[in-house]
């Protein structure tokens, strides 16, 4: 612990004159869960589209472990290490939970491409073990038979969890993981984050829910506006008069 | 591990009873009178030209609407075998799929910048360049309208290398190592091809590659954050889709020693579309159904007339007959993409599935009485086919 691993630097976006990312500075310590807070229209979601490359930021560079993150295809960031967990899941609809996994196994394992036309996959056990472990780990195992378009909202999440979990990732972003969930559905998600954060991964965490915020994040930052106006433990963060007035007051 | 009822053995057993029902085609179609070289011909080739797009289609999600321009350039590079080397079949055959090859890689290359409908308009555009460029401005390489055919004077210089006596009158005719490619043999060497074909699919389609680009079927986003490169899995699935396509263009070929530009037209690009939608995109087998189906449709439905009507409709009495046989005799003869049309609706509306998620619902409805939670069941276990 200690060390930075993940550098936002000078990190400029603007949609059409509209800036929805001025001047962010971040930097996340690795093995650390980091929690980004604010009121909606902040910029958190853009922060984290320009980190795995799906934005280009019009100025500034990510950095994560020494690699330069910004132009580089989303696959390569994905390659290097960096996983994410959408707002809205993005699995493989009309596929089994297996599947869903399987895939991420594979390319975890093979890289990015690899003319693997000849195998079968029913022979793949190890990556099938692997597979199942996971799935056993976010609770779908009783059900990985089953396409994912049945799920219900919690369980999707909880699959693409998986899926960004089987890939070993170095840092792991969500992006408001328990949004929409039942109260009991976000305590398991709790649980869940907290068992992998023994795992030594670092994670960025967008989170609304501040019983979520303060159950798992080592440090938080807040944005607002686009500018990140806080930042430190998440006690003193609490407490933060700036804090209260652009977010906590207005919501909690 | 709840699915491995489903082990190598199945897929084995799959391949067998396809090559028996394709081999033993002249048998059990002789009763419904599609029992004659040509067709059989023709239900091998196209077999092998909807089970390729299939690959592209089926499994990827990304509808070309130009493959018959690879089934045009398997053609010309098969003829072109046959004038300059040899009559034998092999080498046509495989400069037939290499050169469909090399143009996928070209046009995929290019189209799989787009994704949806503008894949689409892009392949129907190269493939209708092709086209033209085959009917007026390639004269010399393919002869223009006339089609590009065999003549006597030919150089087919490894004929006259291994054997100096060359004549004999008429124009050669096409051989696998003396055995004539015309007829029967022709249909035995296509089914032969059609079911290895049918295995490398078969292959593909369980193997990591093939999960592959179902996933990009299914969410090219989540592929991509996962750290897969989609394009060069796309581009792969385009060339062999397209070698497929060459295959069966140097096949017709082989079965008919001429090759003309009207292979390439969009007609034929929306034939095999409708193939594999009416058996089922993305299962084994549907492909090859719907190509037989509509090989079928184009052989034995355009060949029934007034008369033959009159006489399947004589139980009935005169008058009935008088008003049933005009009205039927829309839908045969030259009508027959009526009736295609026709079923294609029906399909696309009640199955979207094909006549695979047909069989496959009946079967259900067999096996489980009706209930309809097993069927759903079912339905999941053979997602996979």
């Amino acid at each position: 612990m200690g060390d930075l691993v993940l550098h936002l630097d000078n990190i400029n976006k603007s949609f059409g004159g509209l800036s929805a990312l001025s001047d962010v500075n971040l930097h996340v310590e690795e093995g650390t869960t980091h929690a980004i807070i604010g009121p909606n229209g902040a910029g958190k979601s853009t922060l984290l589209n320009v980190c795995i490359g799906r934005l280009k930021p019009d100025t500034g560079k990510v950095t994560f472990a020494g690699e330069v993150l910004t132009g580089r295809q989303p696959h390569e960031i994905a390659q290097l290490g960096v996983a994410r967990v959408f707002q809205t899941p993005e699995i493989f609809q009309e596929m089994t939970l297996l599947e869903n996994v399987m895939i991420p196994a594979l390319s975890h394992r093979d890289g990015a491409f690899r003319l693997n036309a000849t195998e079968l996959l029913s022979k793949q056990g190890e990556v099938r073990e692997e597979a199942e472990h996971i799935l056993e780990d976010v609770g779908l195992k009783d059900m990985m038979m089953v396409e994912a378009a049945s799920l219900s909202r919690g369980d999707k999440r909880r699959l693409e969890l998986g899926m960004c979990l089987i890939l070993r990732p170095r840092l792991l972003l969500l992006d408001e993981p328990t949004a929409g969930m039942a109260r009991h559905d976000t305590n398991q998600t709790i649980e869940l984050l907290k068992k992998i954060k023994s795992r030594g991964m670092t994670k960025v965490i967008i989170e609304h829910d501040m019983h979520v915020v303060f159950s798992l994040a080592d440090k938080v930052s807040v944005l607002a506006r686009g500018q990140i106006i806080a930042g430190g433990d998440p006690q003193s963060v609490r407490e933060d008069p700036k804090v209260k007035e652009a977010y906590l007051g207005g919501t909690t | 591990m709840t699915d491995t009822k489903k082990p190598l053995l199945n897929d084995t057993f799959i391949v067998i009873i396809f090559a028996a029902a394709i081999l033993a085609m002249p048998i059990w179609l002789d009763p419904i009178g599609g029992n004659y070289p040509d067709l059989l011909q023709k239900f091998a080739i196209y077999g092998i030209f909807a089970i390729g797009f299939n690959i592209l289609f089926g499994l990827t999600g990304y509808l070309s609407f130009g493959h018959a321009a690879f089934l045009g350039v398997g053609s010309y590079a098969a003829v072109w075998s046959f004038k300059l080397l040899t009559m034998n079949v092999i080498p046509a055959v495989i400069f037939g799929v290499l050169f469909a090859g090399i143009l996928a890689a070209v046009i995929g290359f290019l189209s799989l910048r787009r994704s949806g409908i503008y894949f689409s308009i892009l392949t129907l555009a190269f493939a209708q360049m092709s086209y033209n460029l085959a009917y007026s401005v390639l004269t010399p390489i393919t002869n223009g309208e006339t089609g590009l055919q065999l003549a006597r004077s030919d150089p087919r210089i490894l004929d006259h290398l291994f054997s100096d006596s060359q004549a004999s009158a008429g124009l050669p005719s096409t051989d696998l190592f003396g055995e004539t490619m015309s007829g029967y043999p022709g249909f035995y060497f296509c089914a032969v091809l059609l079911i290895i074909c049918f295995y490398i699919s078969m292959r593909i389609f369980r193997s990591p590659f093939g999960l592959m680009l179902k996933g990009i079927k299914s969410n090219q986003n989540r592929m991509k954050y996962t750290g897969l490169n989609t394009r060069p899995y796309m581009l792969t699935a385009f060339i062999i889709s397209g070698m497929y396509a060459g295959l069966a263009g140097s096949l017709l070929a082989v079965t008919d020693p001429l090759a003309g530009a009207e292979r390439m037209q969009w007609t034929a690009s929306g034939e095999v579309v409708l193939m594999t939608i009416l058996g089922g995109a993305g299962t084994l087998v549907g492909p090859m159904l719907g190509a037989g189906l509509i090989k079928y449709f184009e052989n034995i439905f355009s060949a029934f007339d007034d008369n033959v009507l009159a006489q399947a409709f004589s139980f009935l009495p005169d008058s009935v007959v008088e008003f049933v046989v005009p009205v039927v005799g829309l839908f045969v003869g030259s009508g027959w993409h009526l009736t295609l049309g026709l079923l294609f609706m029906v399909i696309v509306i009640f199955l979207p599935g094909g006549l695979v998620e047909g069989f496959r619902r009946v079967v259900n409805y067999f096996r489980s009485g009706g209930n309809a939670k097993q069927q759903s069941v079912e339905a999941q276990n053979q997602a996979g086919e």
